[in-house]
């Protein structure tokens, strides 16, 4: 389990960006963060991750406090994090990424099996090379594998994963996170706007201005979000025609 | 040939213990050994330190080794290698040299490549170059390579400077005529208060030639690096250079590429990006458990791999 306890981060210049976030992230669960655009919901991402460092508060793994700990600690404490918008890198390829995140060789059927995931035709791509040759939707795609191919995952971060991805990838993407809820895989932290996310969420947490709005279980909280007062605050997202953006 | 050589070759050619084909071993200036085959001739040259090298009109996916390697300090080894490809072959060459001092004195090679290839010919260049030792002495190798496409010909450069060269001047010339294509690939690593300075000029002569030549550099501590490049679009023709360089610690890079369209049927393109290695690279690497230093090496081979 995850716990926040009280984050608060603030900015160097000097804006709140989180201000006293309390959480819990039950394990072998799937947990949708929402909330309005600006609202702290990649922040509190990054902070998970520790790509940022929260100015005040604590954040517990599995009964151990891991606020100090870096990036690479956490990564290897089991915590994964796919970004909202992927890096790319010049000359490493889409095999290198894969078997980085794995942490051994891949043979060609487990590339196949993990880019097939994600709606790409492996072949087609484990030796491109994740650069600006790969469209947003690639890249992207790319990005949700890597975290795929992590082996000794507790929790995956998956910050917009629909972003910039076709409606039939989507849908791929869609029985992944059920595939993993099934297998009992990691524990799963989904940062999105689409209804379809929402509705297979066990919990949703709402985070609007920095702070936790509402939480509880999805089937309690996403009729709320779709229908009462947050509506207003909280754009969902339908997908509609071949692309999300 | 001595222990350095047999080290040396295996990091600069696929030596291990024999070469299959033709080959040439060259040991401080010196033959270590030489075979040819039936299709590739390789003979010395009468008037300056060398090889000739006659690859047959048609020989098909043979591979002809000529690596050189200077063992010790005090040496100034110069060569003129001259490479005669016959219509329509289609072979690889393995070149590369390998550089070691223990001495206080220099150690250098000179390697002087002429490649000559009739219409149709394919050839595979293949050209690693590395300096190892102790010694004070510095370790240089200025390759200097001439190329000359007859029509239909296609030639593909591959060359690759490990590390360990204190200090490497290379330069590259070619001439392409119609429907000939020239390719290289470039890749260079310097360190410590290592200095490479590389220099490109390809005259597109030929209708529908082309040229596409990658460099991609890394120049980390207080190392330096120049590159330079020309290409002259002569002709109806197509040309794309593109030079990338990633600078670690206090490495330096200074980048001129040139076009020249002489042609109003010439298109040329030119990409170049100088800079440290992204910080979202690196932090997405640690995401996947990498240190910052790991991170940073992956990087940095897979930028010099691509």
């Amino acid at each position: 389990m995850l716990v926040l306890e009280n984050i608060v981060w603030t900015l160097p210049t000097g804006g709140d960006i989180l201000k006293g976030v309390n959480l819990e992230i039950p394990d072998g669960k799937l947990t949708v963060i929402t909330g309005p655009n600006g609202g702290g919901k990649t922040s509190l991402a990054k902070i998970i991750s520790g790509v940022e460092t929260p100015t005040s508060g604590h954040i517990i793994l599995n009964g151990e406090d891991i606020t100090e700990f870096d990036v690479t600690q956490r990564a290897r404490r089991g915590i994964g994090y796919a970004f909202q918008q992927p890096v790319r890198f010049k000359g490493l390829t889409v095999r290198s990424l894969l078997e980085l995140a794995a942490g051994e060789s891949l043979s060609e059927p487990a590339l196949c099996g993990l880019l097939g995931k994600v709606g790409l035709c492996a072949r087609d791509y484990i030796d491109r090379e994740a650069d600006a040759s790969l469209s947003g939707g690639e890249i992207k795609r790319v990005e949700i594998a890597t975290l795929l191919a992590r082996r000794n995952l507790s929790l995956a971060v998956f910050d917009e994963p629909e972003a910039g991805i076709d409606l039939w990838s989507f849908s791929g993407l869609i029985d992944v996170f059920q595939q993993l809820k099934k297998d009992s895989g990691p524990s799963m932290l989904i940062i999105s706007h689409q209804e379809r996310i929402l509705q297979i969420a066990d919990n949703i947490v709402v985070i609007a201005d920095g702070k936790v709005r509402m939480s509880g279980a999805g089937g309690e909280v996403l009729p709320m979000l779709l229908e009462g007062e947050m509506s207003s605050q909280c754009p969902i997202h339908e997908m509609k025609g071949r692309d999300c953006l | 040939m001595n222990a350095i050589t047999e080290k040396l070759l295996g990091m600069i050619s696929d030596w291990k213990g024999a070469f299959q084909g033709a080959y040439n071993i060259r040991e401080d200036g010196q033959c270590a050994g030489r075979q040819s085959s039936d299709n590739i001739r390789i003979e010395n040259k009468p008037d300056a330190p060398g090889l000739i090298i006659h690859i047959a009109p048609g020989t098909k996916g043979e591979t002809v080794y000529i690596p050189a390697c200077v063992t010790h300090s005090n040496v100034d080894d110069v060569v003129y290698n001259e490479f005669y490809v016959g219509a329509e072959a289609d072979v690889e060459i393995v070149a590369g040299c390998g550089v070691h001092s223990d001495g206080e004195e220099d150690a250098r090679h000179n390697g002087i490549h002429s490649f000559y290839l009739k219409q149709g010919a394919h050839v595979v260049y293949k050209e690693k170059h590395i300096g190892t030792g102790t010694g004070q002495g510095l370790r240089k190798i200025d390759p200097i390579t001439s190329c000359v496409l007859e029509a239909d010909s296609v030639l593909e450069m591959d060359t690759t400077q490990i590390g360990g060269v204190d200090r490497t001047t290379r330069k590259t010339v070619a001439k392409v005529a119609d429907r000939a294509k020239l390719v290289i690939r470039e890749r260079l690593m310097t360190d410590g208060e290592e200095t490479a300075k590389t220099e490109f000029e390809v005259d597109l002569n030929g209708q529908d030639s082309g040229v596409d030549l990658i460099s991609r550099s890394v120049a980390r501590d207080s190392s330096q690096q120049e590159y330079r490049s020309i290409i002259r679009g002569n002709n109806r023709c197509t040309g794309h250079s593109e030079c990338d360089a990633i600078l670690v610690g206090n490495g330096k890079v200074s980048a001129a590429p040139e076009l020249f369209a002489g042609n109003l049927d010439a298109a040329l393109i030119h990409e170049a990006a100088i800079g440290k290695i992204a910080g979202e690279q690196i932090l997405k690497l640690r995401t996947l458990g990498l240190t910052e230093e790991e991170a940073e090496e992956k990087i940095i081979e897979g930028f010099l791999k691509g």
